[in-house]
């Protein structure tokens, strides 16, 4: 059940797998996919599961199916290191190839990968201006409207004794950030000060959970340790 | 005594003795009569019977007699304290009889350079942890350090076997046996119900049966005498805490000479430390000693203790091993023992005086846990122990522990088999599971066979194995051990003095201007900092008190057994209490009592719903598995559960109809695919995920040169959980994990036991309201976390808070019911 979000006055839609759908553009935005993650981490010497990058491509594949967009969004840190477009399968390069095809595929530039890899399709922008909306990695000090990623935002709900934490889109409705899609991002919490300070007014935690968008203020999360709070 | 042992003591050292006013012990001339003889030893012993000093004296001997360099004995015990302890005991006959003897200890303490000078120059004894040892093996010089080795002494080997810890150790002991074949093994135990699976821990051939260590009984001691405390004052249905006995445990407190209080869980140990010291007028020096506090607070306690400053410490299992303390003559255990073993344990933590008898008092905190007492109380009279057979070794332990033979240099895999083998702990280890382990150390072990390019092992021309690159053994060096923390906060008051740790998630649910207790104090939560809870002292208000995971330990097979058994002998009830006593009447007239080879399941209707009250008697983790697959069981059958509660002894569940046909809800079948649909989506599991990974070398608590502070796993166990369940169930650390759950958190072996025998004695009573056993469970509901919800589903009601927050008048609290009509 997905839910509607207003981004400085365009109607957006923020889906439980954490993509944003953008109807009335056929566009849909996706952040931080960080692919061959796992393939990075084994090349240093620890062996994780080398099946995140597949993983993640196949929830994209179901997305895509479902919502058909004409253009895609990747809001940067789509390849987890420079080199990561090399190390894909050659099973994985043929599905990002099929999603690519036939779509206006960006790749926005990330931190992870500040040349994305073009191999399989689409092109690599620095950023993205549609309508009122600016479409970037990183959250810009000040701007005024725009959609981002790169904070991997999750928020975390104290319910019953029970510590629940959860991917999550946040925003005031003029910003707003995506959570992260990849299959190994974890999350930083929405109430660390690198977050909290970009927003202002009514902020809302548009919270990633089973099949359901659910929204919460943030009156109602509790914060990480590395927080600092005022006592 | 034959005279022939009695000549084995030289006069050196009988002079020695003699000089101090002791005798040698029997125990302690067997020893020496073994050692002689080139046999490996279990020394099984109370603490105070010159155990230590039995295992070193061939040693000192032999060195006395025929002085060399290199190291001689290696002594390795589960604590760092033990280790200096001994060492500094050591020191006395050393410097008195000026013996050519060095001895050292190494621990995580041990500053570097003497480390570096350790492994070029040993001493001739060095004490160590198995932690230390398996980084010492790791180095290519290890088999220069080792060559000479005459002895291995495994002190408190009864509390290492049978966890992950005795586990790596195993492994090390059987690399040393390749290094060093002739040094002997002398493993030093207190009394434990299988000494055979001991014995087969020290075998170097790892068989139980296979005589070639010689087993050593040392004294028994006098018998202890146990008392079970039950104060005039109202007897608590439910609870564990035992508070309401407190005034008479500082009555005992104030006519003892010192006295250790245990109990089972921290939280207990801060609620019962501050309640000591409401009532103390007198200003006994009162102290509180658990896993949580700062290590000098910790040492500074022990050092008190030993200095006979104290006259009374509440401790939880952090003071169950450690140094003999003589002084000590009263042991208080509040609430249920859980264990004979391990009762017996801390009994044998008064008097080390062996001829006079320990006294000890056991405290039940409720109706329930008087019978477990008695039930103690009985077995230890009879001395019937309980404790699992040692389960087998962990794969993620093994994991570890080829990496580490990895590094110390090129390995044949095959040769290495049969070393792992020799180890007890994997005597039956299935070949495809070490290909599979050995496979995961070298390149992850995926089907995928993607990472074949990024092996850590490669495999040499001469067919041996070897390390890729040096960095994986500064990454194993970084990372060795078995012991993974839950994340934890420093707690600090505003000058800075840390107190100790709490677990993340208790800090998180604090506001500013809460009150908690934690430390012994009363303290008020200012803020989070960093990885640090700044407080300041004198909260005021009901005070919350940290719990830890894992803090509890679960009622044995063997105490549910006897009071199973007593409940269903009313013969057996004359000694309780006449409330228990009276309590079991009006049972045994509304119900019927639970036999004991059967159980019983009463159904009765309450408040609107129906409650089914099963007395399993298999601890609470048991229980809680078994209600997890009961209610489960329940939903499909049409009876609507809504939720349930488990203890140690019962289980209940209530929902909207009335539950029957107990013989099909109790099914063994009970145990498959729910068992499994459960386990895998568990968030037990995925703890005990975490734990394989970061004990097999998965993910890196601490990552060289990049010490974050905090927070030490630095990847989300839980993330790869999920890509690996998906995409590779089989995978051997997947299999790992489930072994660990399916005796561990979930403890599906005793369900299993008990679907089994149960089979067909089923009693199952429908009544019209509660009977007087229920009453305990009952007033559980409400006070335990409710399992079984779906995460997702209570974010909704984060939802409705918002409404509870805005009317509260709207909202009754969940209080404990206080009455309950019988």
């Amino acid at each position: 059940m997905a839910t509607p979000i207003r981004v400085n006055g365009q109607s957006m839609v923020a889906e439980p797998e954490g993509t944003l759908y953008w109807p009335e553009e056929r566009t849909l935005v996706v952040a931080d996919l960080h692919l061959e993650k796992g393939s990075a981490y084994a090349a240093r010497g620890q062996m994780l599961p080398p099946y995140d990058t597949a993983q993640t491509l196949v929830r994209l594949e179901a997305v895509l199916r479902r919502v058909k967009p004409e253009r895609v969004i990747c809001l940067g840190d789509s390849f987890h290191d420079g080199r990561a477009g090399d190390r894909l399968s050659r099973e994985d390069g043929k599905r990002l190839r099929t999603a690519i095809d036939g779509r206006d595929w960006l790749w926005v530039v990330g931190n992870h990968d500040p040349a994305p890899c073009v191999t399989w399709g689409g092109r690599a922008v620095d950023d993205v201006v549609i309508r009122t909306l600016v479409f970037r990695h990183q959250a810009a000090a000040g701007a005024a409207a725009e959609v981002s990623g790169h904070y991997h935002p999750k928020a975390v709900v104290h319910v019953r004794g029970r510590r629940i934490s959860r991917r999550c889109f946040i925003g005031d409705g003029r910003r707003l950030i995506l959570p992260a899609f990849g299959a190994y991002t974890g999350g930083l919490n929405v109430l660390d000060r690198a977050i909290a300070r970009l927003f202002s007014g009514q902020v809302v935690a548009h919270v990633l959970s089973g099949n359901r968008v659910r929204a919460l203020p943030l009156t109602r999360l509790a914060p990480e340790w590395e927080t600092e709070q005022k006592s | 005594m034959p005279e022939l042992d009695r000549a084995l003591l030289p006069p050196l050292f009988e002079g020695w003795f003699a000089s101090r006013g002791w005798r040698p012990h029997a125990h302690q001339h067997a020893m020496i009569a073994a050692a002689a003889a080139g046999d490996h030893t279990l020394l099984i012993a109370p603490t105070g019977g010159g155990k230590t000093l039995a295992g070193f004296l061939p040693s000192l001997i032999e060195l006395a007699e025929r002085p060399r360099d290199g190291l001689h004995t290696l002594y390795i015990s589960p604590l760092k304290a033990l280790s200096v302890d001994v060492h500094r005991n050591l020191e006395t006959p050393i410097a008195e009889l000026r013996l050519p003897i060095r001895a050292e200890t190494r621990t995580g303490d041990t500053p570097q350079p003497k480390r570096e000078r350790q492994r070029k120059r040993p001493p001739h004894l060095l004490m160590t942890t198995p932690e230390s040892l398996a980084l010492l093996l790791s180095y290519p010089d290890a088999p220069a350090m080792f060559r000479g080795l005459r002895c291995l002494i495994v002190d408190e080997l009864h509390a290492l076997a049978g966890t992950k810890r005795g586990d790596l150790l195993s492994l090390g002991v059987a690399r040393l046996a390749s290094l060093a074949p002739h040094a002997r093994r002398v493993g030093l135990s207190a009394t434990v119900a299988h000494p055979q699976a001991l014995t087969a821990w020290l075998s170097p051939s790892a068989a139980v049966d296979a005589g070639d260590v010689r087993r050593i009984q040392g004294p028994a001691g006098a018998r202890a005498e146990v008392d079970i405390l039950v104060p005039d004052t109202r007897l608590p249905w439910s609870g564990h805490m035992g508070l309401h006995a407190i005034e008479a445990v500082y009555q005992r407190i104030r006519s003892a000479g010192t006295t250790l209080v245990f109990v089972n869980t921290r939280a207990q140990a801060e609620l019962i430390f501050q309640a000591l010291w409401r009532l103390n007028e007198d200003s006994l020096p009162i102290a509180l000693h658990h896993g949580s506090l700062a290590r000098e607070q910790r040492r500074k306690v022990e050092a008190a203790m030993a200095a006979g400053r104290l006259r009374a410490v509440v401790a939880t299992s952090s003071l169950d091993l450690g140094i003999d303390w003589a002084s000590v003559d009263l042991v208080i255990q509040i609430g249920a023992p859980k264990g004979v073993t391990r009762m017996l344990q801390r009994i044998g933590r008064a008097n080390h005086r062996l001829e006079s008898p320990s006294r000890a008092l056991l405290v039940p905190a409720n109706r329930f846990e008087v019978l477990e007492c008695r039930a103690a109380v009985d077995a230890l009279a009879e001395m019937t122990l309980d404790g699992d057979l040692p389960p087998p070794g962990g794969l993620d332990v093994l994991a570890q522990h080829l990496l580490c033979i990895a590094c110390a240099g090129p390995f044949d895999a095959e040769s290495l088999y049969g070393e792992v083998r020799r180890a007890a702990p994997y005597a039956d280890l299935a070949r495809n599971d070490f290909d599979d382990v050995f496979a995961f150390v070298s390149s992850g072990g995926y089907a995928l066979g993607s990472y074949e390019r990024f092996r850590r092992l490669h495999q040499r021309d001469d067919g041996l194995w070897e390390l890729s690159s040096p960095d994986v053994a500064r990454q194993y060096r970084f990372n060795v051990g078995t012991i993974v923390e839950a994340t934890t906060l420093k707690v600090k008051l505003r000058n800075g003095r840390t107190l100790g740790e709490i677990e993340e998630y208790f800090a998180q649910s604090l506001v500013p201007g809460n009150t908690f207790l934690f430390a012994g104090e009363l303290l008020r939560f200012e803020a989070i900092r960093e990885n640090t809870v700044v407080a300041s002292r004198g909260g005021t208000g009901e005070p919350a008190v940290p719990a830890y995971a894992g803090g509890r330990m679960p009622l044995s097979t063997h105490l549910a057994d006897r009071v199973r058994e007593m409940l269903a002998t009313p013969e057996r009830w004359t000694p309780l209490p006449e409330p228990v006593a009276e309590w079991l009447r009006l049972q045994r007239w509304r119900s019927v009592m639970p036999r004991r080879d059967g159980m019983l399941v009463e159904t009765f209707p309450r408040g609107g719903k129906w409650f089914l009250v099963a007395y399993c008697f298999e601890g609470r983790n048991a229980h809680q598995t078994l209600g997890m697959l009961l209610t489960r069981r329940m939903e499909r059958a049409g009876f609507r559960p809504l939720g349930f509660v488990a203890t140690d002894y019962v289980l209940a569940t209530w929902g909207l109809r009335e539950p029957d046909d107990m013989a099909i809800l109790f099914d063994q079948d009970m145990l498959g695919d729910d068992l499994e649909a459960w386990m895998d989506e568990s968030s037990l599991l995925k703890r005990t995920f975490r734990n394989v990974a970061v004990i097999s070398g998965l993910i890196e608590r601490r990552v060289p040169g990049r010490e974050k502070t905090g927070k030490q796993v630095t990847f989300n166990a839980e993330l790869i959980y999920d890509v690996l369940r998906r995409h590779e169930p089989d995978h051997v650390l997947l299999r790992a994990t489930r072994r660990d759950a399916a005796r561990g958190f979930t403890d599906v072996g005793r369900i299993a036991a008990m679907l089994d025998r149960v089979q067909g004695r089923i009693t199952h009573r429908r009544l019209d309201r509660i009977s007087p056993l229920a009453v305990p469970i009952l007033l559980e509901v409400g006070r335990e976390q409710v399992y079984g919800t779906a995460l997702d589903d209570l974010l909704d009601e984060a939802a409705e808070d918002l409404i509870a927050e805005a009317m509260p008048e709207l909202v009754t609290p969940a209080t404990q019911q206080t009455s309950l009509p019988l």
